[in-house]
C-alpha cells in the first residue's frame, strides 16, 4: 500500500482542537485524504471490590459475567463519546478545507493501534499532551515519546493553538538522521512556499560551515528560500533564543539519533525540545 | 521496554496489592494441607509456595496469575516421599522444572489447542474432587466436635461475606481460621492441629542442593515422576492461563509460561520446596480481588512468607478442621457447576470426554492420564464426524461404464465405507473412479483406493482413475493449505 495518507490522532483532550487544525492545513497543503482516528485504549474494570477471598458455587461463571457487563458498559460510552469527537473533528477539519476527511476507531493500546496504519500513512499528526493535562504545563504527555520512538512516519505535534505557520526552522546537527531529515523536506511540498532557516549548533569551523552551506544549496535546488546559521552554545538554549529571535512559527527536526542507554545518562535533546516547544513540531525519522 | 515493565508490574498497584495480601492469607492452609497429602512437613509446601509465587511473578507469561504447591502436583508425590524420602522429592522438583523449561523451548505450550473444552472441563472437575477426597482422612473416625468445626467454619467462609460493611473487607478464610483456632484454644479441644502434622518453616528459606546420589540409579527412580509432574504442572497452568485469559480479557505467553514454571519449579527445588503449578482456584481469588498484574503474585508470595516465619507459633494452633473447611471452599469454588447444567445440552459425545477424563483421574489420581484420555476420546469422536462427510456416487455414463464419483474426506475412518461404496459384483466392461473432488488424507485411504482397484480387475474389468494428483494432495504432510488460499478454497468446495 502507498503512504499518502494523513492521520490525525485525537482523544478529546483540550488540544485535540490544534490538532485538528493542524491536520487540515496540512492535508490541504499536501492534497493528502485526511482520517482521523479515535483510539480506545484497553482499561478493564475490577469487579466490585470483593476482599473475602470465598469462592463458592459458579465464580468462575459469575466473575466473567460480572466483569463482561462492567466493561460492556464502560466501552459503550467510550464508543459513543469518540463517534461524537471523531465527528465534530470532521466538520472541524472540512470546513477548513481539508480534502476526503475520514474517521475511525480502534480498540487496543495507542502505538498498536496506529501501528497498524503506519504503511498507509505519510504523516501523522497528535497533540502533545493527552486527556488529563491541562495546555500550559511544558510536559510532553506519556504516549508522545513512545509514538515517536515506535513510528517511522514524519509526524507533526501540535502544541496550543494552530496558525498557518509563516516560517520554519530546521533544526541540524550533522548527524544522518538530520540528513535525512533535510532530504525529505527537500522533497515535499508541505513547507515548499515558507521561508525557512537552516539552523546547525556547532563550534565556529571551516568544515561546519561548508557542510551547513552544503546542505543550504540542497533546500535552495529544489525550491525551497532558507537562511542558514550557524550558532554556538548549549543545543537547547541556542534553540530556544533563534526561536524567539525570529518569531519562529514551525520547528523541524529529526528524532532520537543516539541509543537509549546513551540518553538515561545525558538526557535527549529530542525529549526536550518537545516538551519546551511553543510551536507546532515536525519530526522525521 | 520501560513502558512494558510499568504496564505490567504498576499499572494496578493498589487493586494489586490486596488482592495479592488476600491470595496470601488463602495460600498459607492450602500450603499447609497440601504438604500433608504429599506426606512431607509443612514447610515444604510453604518455601515451595514462597518460592514459586515469587519466581513466577518474574518470569511467568500470564501476569495475575496464581503459582504455588497445588494439590495436583501432590497427589503425584505420594508414593515418592513414601518410598525414597524427601531429599528424592526435591531432586524431582529439580528435574521437573528442566523439563518444563524444555517443554518451553519445543514450544509445547501450542500443543494445548488439541486439549478440548470439554476436556479442560473435565480436568477442573476431576482436581476439585481430587481435593474433597484428600479431606477426608480429616473427617473420618474423628469425634464430634471435627464435624463441628468443620461445618461451623464452612458457615463462617459462606456467610460472613454477607454481612454489610465489613463482610467484603477482610478474607472470609481468615475469620474462619482465627475463629475456630481461639474457639479450640479456648475450649481446649483435643483435636488435631497443624503442629501435628509435621515441621513448620521458622526461618528464612535457605538454598540447598538435594542430598542424593547424582547416579543412574537416581535417575531412574526420579525421571518418572519428573515427567508426570511437568505434565501435570503445565497442563494445570496452560488451563489456569486460559482460565485468567478469558476472565480478564488479556493475552499470556504460554510458551514463556511454560520456561517460567520450570524456572520457578528450579527455585523450588533449591530453597526446599516441592513442585507446584499455577492454581486454578487461587487464580479466580485473584482476579475476584482485583489482581491483575505481576505484583499481585509477587505481594502474594513475599506477604506469605512474613506470615509464615513470624506466625509459625499461631500456624501450629489451627485445627485441622478450620483448614478442611477452607480447602473444601477451594473444592467447590473449582468445580465447574455449569458443567453439571450442561451435561443435558452438550452432545453425547462431549459429555463423554469430559465425564471419561474425570472418571480416569479420580481412578488413578493422575491428571495427566485423565486428560490423555480425554483427548484421544474427543480426537476419536471428532476423525468419526468428519469421516461421515464422504459420499460415493455412481452412474451408468454409456454401455458398459460406470462411473464413480467420489466426494469428500477419505482417510483412516471413513475407508470402509469407502471401500463398501463400490459394487464389485456387477459385471461391467469399464469404470472410471473420479476422485477430482476426494481428498485422501492418509495411506489408509491409498491403501482402499488400491484394494478397489485389485477387486475390480480381478472381477475382469477395466478401472480408470481420474484426478488422482488432486486427490492425493493432502497425503503429503506438509500440506500447505495455509499459504495458498485458493487451495484452501478447492478444499472447501470439494467437501
Amino acid at each position: 500500500m502507498t503512504k499518502i495518507q494523513i492521520t490525525a490522532c485525537i482523544d478529546g483532550s483540550a488540544i485535540s482542537g490544534a490538532v485538528c487544525d493542524t491536520a487540515a492545513w496540512a492535508s490541504k497543503t499536501l492534497a493528502a485524504p485526511l482520517t482521523f482516528l479515535h483510539v480506545l485504549e484497553e482499561t478493564h474494570s475490577v469487579a466490585r471490590e470483593d476482599l473475602s477471598g470465598a469462592i463458592g458455587l459458579g465464580s468462575r461463571e459469575y466473575l466473567l459475567d460480572e466483569l463482561m457487563l462492567l466493561d460492556e458498559r464502560r466501552n459503550k460510552l467510550a464508543l459513543e463519546h469518540g463517534a461524537r469527537l471523531l465527528e465534530s473533528a470532521r466538520r472541524r477539519a472540512q470546513s477548513a478545507g481539508a480534502t476526503v476527511v475520514d474517521s475511525e476507531q480502534r480498540h487496543g493500546g495507542l502505538l498498536e493501534a496506529v501501528s497498524a496504519y503506519e504503511d498507509k500513512t505519510r504523516l501523522f499528526v497528535i497533540g502533545r499532551q493527552g486527556e488529563g493535562h491541562g495546555l500550559q504545563k511544558p510536559a510532553i504527555g506519556s504516549h508522545v515519546e513512545n509514538m515517536v520512538r515506535g513510528l517511522h512516519t514524519p509526524i507533526l505535534m501540535a502544541t496550543g493553538k494552530f496558525s498557518v505557520p509563516g516560517n520554519y526552522m530546521l533544526a541540524y546537527d550533522g548527524s544522518k538522521t538530520a540528513d535525512d531529515a533535510l532530504e525529505r523536506i527537500a522533497n515535499s511540498p508541505l513547507l515548499a512556499g515558507i521561508p525557512g532557516h537552516l539552523v546547525m549548533v556547532g563550534n565556529d569551523t571551516a568544515e561546519n560551515r561548508q557542510r551547513l552551506e552544503q546542505r543550504q544549496a540542497l533546500l535552495s535546488d529544489k525550491g525551497h528560500q532558507v537562511e542558514s546559521h550557524l550558532l554556538s552554545g548549549n543545543v537547547i538554549d541556542c534553540l530556544m533564543n533563534f526561536r524567539e529571535r525570529f518569531q519562529i512559527e514551525l520547528i523541524v527536526m529529526g528524532a532520537y539519533g543516539h541509543s537509549r542507554i546513551r540518553e538515561f545518562i545525558v538526557g535527549s535533546n529530542t525529549t526536550k525540545m518537545l516538551a519546551m516547544s511553543s510551536v507546532p513540531v515536525l519530526i522525521l525519522r | 521496554m520501560i513502558e512494558r515493565i510499568k504496564q505490567d508490574w504498576f499499572s494496578n498497584i493498589r487493586g494489586d496489592l490486596l488482592a495479592g495480601t488476600v491470595v496470601a492469607l488463602a495460600l498459607v492452609p492450602e500450603a499447609i494441607a497440601f504438604s500433608i497429602i504429599a506426606g512431607v512437613d509443612p514447610k515444604v509446601g510453604l518455601y515451595a509456595s514462597f518460592s514459586i509465587a515469587v519466581i513466577i511473578a518474574f518470569v511467568g507469561g500470564r501476569p495475575g496469575m496464581i503459582s504455588a504447591a497445588t494439590g495436583a502436583m501432590a497427589l503425584l508425590m505420594v508414593t515418592l516421599v513414601k518410598e525414597h524420602g524427601l531429599e528424592y522429592l526435591l531432586a524431582a522438583t529439580l528435574l521437573t522444572g528442566v523439563i518444563q523449561i524444555a517443554a518451553g523451548f519445543l514450544k509445547l505450550g501450542n500443543l494445548m489447542r488439541f486439549v478440548s473444552r470439554s476436556v479442560v472441563t473435565g480436568f477442573v472437575n476431576a482436581l476439585a474432587i481430587l481435593i474433597f477426597m484428600a479431606q477426608l482422612p480429616e473427617l473420618t473416625d474423628v469425634t464430634w466436635h471435627v464435624y463441628a468445626m468443620t461445618a461451623a467454619g464452612l458457615g463462617i467462609i459462606y456467610l460472613f461475606p454477607l454481612i454489610p460493611a465489613i463482610g467484603k473487607t477482610v478474607p472470609s478464610p481468615l475469620v474462619c481460621i482465627v475463629v475456630l483456632t481461639a474457639v479450640a484454644m479456648g475450649l481446649g479441644l483435643d483435636i488435631r492441629t497443624v503442629g501435628d502434622m509435621g515441621e513448620l518453616p521458622d526461618t528464612l528459606p535457605v538454598f540447598l542442593w538435594p542430598d542424593v546420589p547424582l547416579n543412574l540409579t537416581t535417575l531412574q527412580i526420579i525421571l518418572p515422576y519428573s515427567v508426570g509432574l511437568a505434565a501435570v504442572g503445565l497442563l494445570e497452568s496452560m488451563m489456569t492461563a486460559t482460565i485468567v485469559d478469558e476472565l480478564t480479557d488479556t493475552k499470556s505467553d504460554k510458551n514463556r509460561e511454560c520456561k517460567g514454571q520450570g524456572i520457578a519449579n528450579i527455585g523450588a527445588g533449591l530453597l526446599g520446596g516441592m513442585a507446584g503449578c499455577a492454581m486454578i482456584g487461587q487464580s479466580i481469588i485473584n482476579v475476584k480481588s482485583g489482581g491483575r498484574k505481576r505484583l499481585s503474585t509477587l505481594t502474594a508470595g513475599v506477604f506469605l512468607l512474613i506470615l509464615v516465619v513470624f506466625l509459625d507459633e499461631w500456624l501450629t494452633r489451627i485445627p485441622m478442621a478450620a483448614l478442611v473447611a477452607v480447602m473444601i471452599m477451594v473444592s467447590i469454588g473449582t468445580f465447574s457447576w455449569d458443567s453439571l447444567r450442561n451435561l443435558t445440552k452438550y452432545p453425547l459425545s462431549t459429555n463423554i470426554v469430559m465425564v471419561s477424563t474425570v472418571a480416569v483421574v479420580v481412578a488413578t489420581h493422575n491428571l495427566a492420564l485423565g486428560v490423555f484420555v480425554g483427548v484421544l476420546l474427543a480426537a476419536l469422536f471428532f476423525a468419526n464426524k468428519i469421516g461421515r462427510f464422504m459420499v460415493v456416487k455412481n452412474e451408468i455414463t454409456e454401455e458398459g461404464l460406470r462411473h464413480y464419483r467420489v466426494v469428500g474426506q477419505v482417510f483412516f475412518a471413513s475407508a470402509d465405507s469407502f471401500m463398501a461404496s463400490f459394487d464389485f459384483n456387477e459385471a461391467v466392461d469399464r469404470v472410471t473412479i473420479d476422485l477430482h473432488q476426494a481428498h485422501f488424507w492418509d495411506i489408509t485411504s491409498v491403501a482402499a483406493l488400491d484394494k478397489v482397484v485389485i477387486k475390480f480387475r480381478r472381477g475382469g474389468t477395466d478401472v480408470s482413475i481420474v484426478g488422482m494428483n488432486e486427490a492425493t494432495r493432502t497425503v503429503v504432510d506438509r500440506f500447505g493449505v495455509h499459504d495458498k488460499p485458493e487451495e484452501l478454497e478447492k478444499l472447501m468446495a470439494g467437501s
